[in-house]
């Protein structure tokens, strides 16, 4: 009897004790990510200024975030920054990868060449990059020094251009990441269809347009996910490129939220931004991320 | 990307070859020369890079901005230069990544080889919490570092990482540990070992490859945030991150952009050697973060 119970008790503590080990993590999961959205929720229909505070005001930050001009251009600024990124991405990822694809000499020293910006800091990227874009002392000075009198790159300090040069930085960085993405799609396609539709006489572009292009598709919805993550997050790169400006003229969502709560006081109108943020992130990703789940079980 | 290459290849003339060397050279040329330029200048002379090319290589050629960038540079308001800085990051980095990447590879190993109800959702749950925009987490987060008492130092950015990095060591690790025969594990079971035996007798030896992977995606991620350095530890215990940003922005007097470049280089060094060392293994951490659900 003694040992019956003991044995039993060792194989009971062995079937919880998978679910003891992984409990603090999921409890700090809990905690530290769904506790603490439900908190800033719960901050964004409340009179918060400097300081946490609980007086409910319902929807008002919330209309008065929509009501704010700086609002309205980090909006606008995001969606022409995000279009404008993943598009130029994903195309100048698509051709390296297709052309890098083609038997190139040298693909084992290139392949680095292209990569290596993704390790670096968004805010290495942004100190480089400025210094560039500055008509005084980078590329436009060196084409004047070059005898090219006429040449102007003045982007970063104009209001209404500054924005793209946060594209040009951060093309810099990622595009490299989805020709990587492009390039293990490709060399997972099957072969023998290729041959097969060789044989039957298509051209190179038809091949490329008709067969590869549609069997890559997860590759083209990742990257575009996680380059729609990216956007939406991006805010050390416009931190040290910019800084927000000329004026607030790059100001982004992640920015502004950063300045309303952090250095406005108006925690409410922050704690409010962050909200509409998360739900643009969770539209794309929950999707995403329950088909891939689902499919792992099927 | 350790994928042999395989015969995709089409069948080409010579001029679209010659159009694909160019294409491909006009962009290895187009990532390069950021990096070539911010050498080469953080080698010179201030006065040759005001008045000179910034594409010039140096006529006088000088550490001195290296060495002002290490430790005279003024960032903030102390004179310091960006060592302490760079320690204070290596300090943030090792421990989050240690105890991150063990408790990673546990999580996977339960949640593949112990399997009970529920835990799909809460992979699920870990897994969405590696996407949110982390603005979403500031206001409570900087509330509770300060009722913790560890706002501002070191050990509270070594908090909220391995908080905010369990997500992602989970999903390399389970999604590793999935392909695993689990017949080895029940075969040890039956045998009479324990829970913690097999982990450490069965799974962690052929864990290699996955560890590297997990330590290289962290390592990279850790180092390079800028938003948590900023927003908890700006002071005395701030990152190299934000040291670096503070150099640049708020310099007062002359801008001393070799110390800048120097400066920015030293950022980059940890996870450039990181990335040269194990290069391959960080394309594949990348793509596994990202591909995989």
């Amino acid at each position: 009897m003694a040992v019956d119970t003991s044995v039993d008790l060792r194989t009971r503590l062995q079937n919880w004790l998978p679910k003891i080990v992984l409990a603090p993590s999921f409890a700090l999961v809990l905690i530290f990510v769904y506790g603490f959205i439900l908190f800033t929720v719960y901050l964004s229909f409340t009179d918060s200024r400097m300081l946490p505070s609980y007086g409910l005001v319902g929807w008002e930050n919330y209309s008065k975030l929509f009501r704010i001009r700086e609002w309205d251009v980090a909006i606008k600024n995001l969606a022409i920054f995000a279009s404008l990124y993943i598009v130029i991405c994903t195309l100048i990822g698509l051709f390296l990868a297709i052309f890098l694809d083609q038997k190139i000499r040298g693909e084992g020293v290139l392949r680095p060449i292209f990569l290596y910006p993704m390790a670096l800091s968004f805010i290495v990227t942004g100190t480089a990059w400025k210094w560039f874009l500055d008509p005084g002392i980078g590329i436009e000075n060196t084409m004047h020094l070059w005898g090219w009198e006429s040449f102007e790159f003045g982007w970063i300090k104009d209001r209404n251009m500054a924005i793209y040069t946060i594209v040009i930085a951060a093309v810099w960085q990622t595009s490299g990441f989805v020709m990587a993405m492009f390039l293990a799609g490709l060399r997972g396609i099957d072969t023998e269809i290729l041959k097969a539709a060789q044989m039957d006489g298509a051209s190179n572009w038809q091949m490329y347009r008709r067969i590869i292009i549609p069997q890559l598709r997860p590759a083209f919805l990742s990257a575009f996910v996680i380059l729609c993550h990216l956007a939406i997050k991006s805010y050390d790169l416009v931190i040290a490129l910019t800084g927000g400006g000329p004026g607030n003229a790059t100001a982004v969502p992640a920015t502004f939220m950063y300045s309303y709560t952090f250095t406005r006081n108006q925690m409410g109108i922050g704690a409010s931004s962050a909200v509409i943020m998360l739900m643009t992130i969770a539209a794309i990703m929950v999707p995403y991320l329950y088909a891939e789940l689902r499919e792992k079980k099927g | 990307m350790s994928v042999a290459s395989q015969d995709n290849a089409m069948k080409t003339g010579r001029a679209a070859r010659v159009f694909i060397y160019v294409f491909l050279l006009v962009f290895a040329l187009f990532y390069l020369l950021p990096f070539f330029i911010m050498l080469v200048n953080s080698v010179k002379p201030l006065s040759e890079i005001t008045g000179g090319n910034m594409i010039a290589l140096p006529q006088v050629w000088t550490l001195e901005p290296w060495l002002g960038a290490w430790s005279t540079a003024q960032i903030g308001v102390e004179p310091t230069g960006l060592r302490p800085y760079f320690w204070n990051s290596i300090k943030m980095v090792v421990p989050a990544v240690v105890i991150c990447t063990a408790i990673g590879a546990l999580n996977g190993y339960i949640l593949t080889k112990w399997r009970f109800r529920g835990d799909t959702l809460i992979f699920g749950l870990m897994l969405f919490s590696c996407f949110i925009p982390f603005q979403i987490v500031l206001i409570p987060m900087a509330r509770i570092l300060g009722i913790l008492e560890i706002s501002g130092t070191t050990t509270g950015l070594v908090l909220v990482h391995v908080v905010y990095g369990i997500g992602f060591s989970t999903l390399y690790f389970r999604n590793y540990y999935a392909a695993f025969p689990t017949e080895l594990v029940r075969a040890a079971q039956i045998d009479g070992a324990g829970f913690f035996q097999i982990f450490y007798r069965i799974l962690m030896p052929s864990s290699g490859p996955i560890t590297v992977v997990c330590v290289i995606w962290l390592f990279t991620n850790i180092w390079n945030d800028f938003l948590f350095g900023a927003s908890f530890a700006s002071g005395g215990a701030a990152p190299m991150t934000v040291a670096l940003n503070n150099l640049v922005n708020s310099s007062t007097g002359v801008r001393e952009y070799n110390v800048h470049f120097a400066g920015a280089i030293m950022a980059a060094l940890p996870t450039l050697l990181v990335y040269i060392v194990a290069g391959r293994y960080f394309v594949r951490g990348l793509m596994a973060g990202s591909v995989k659900g």
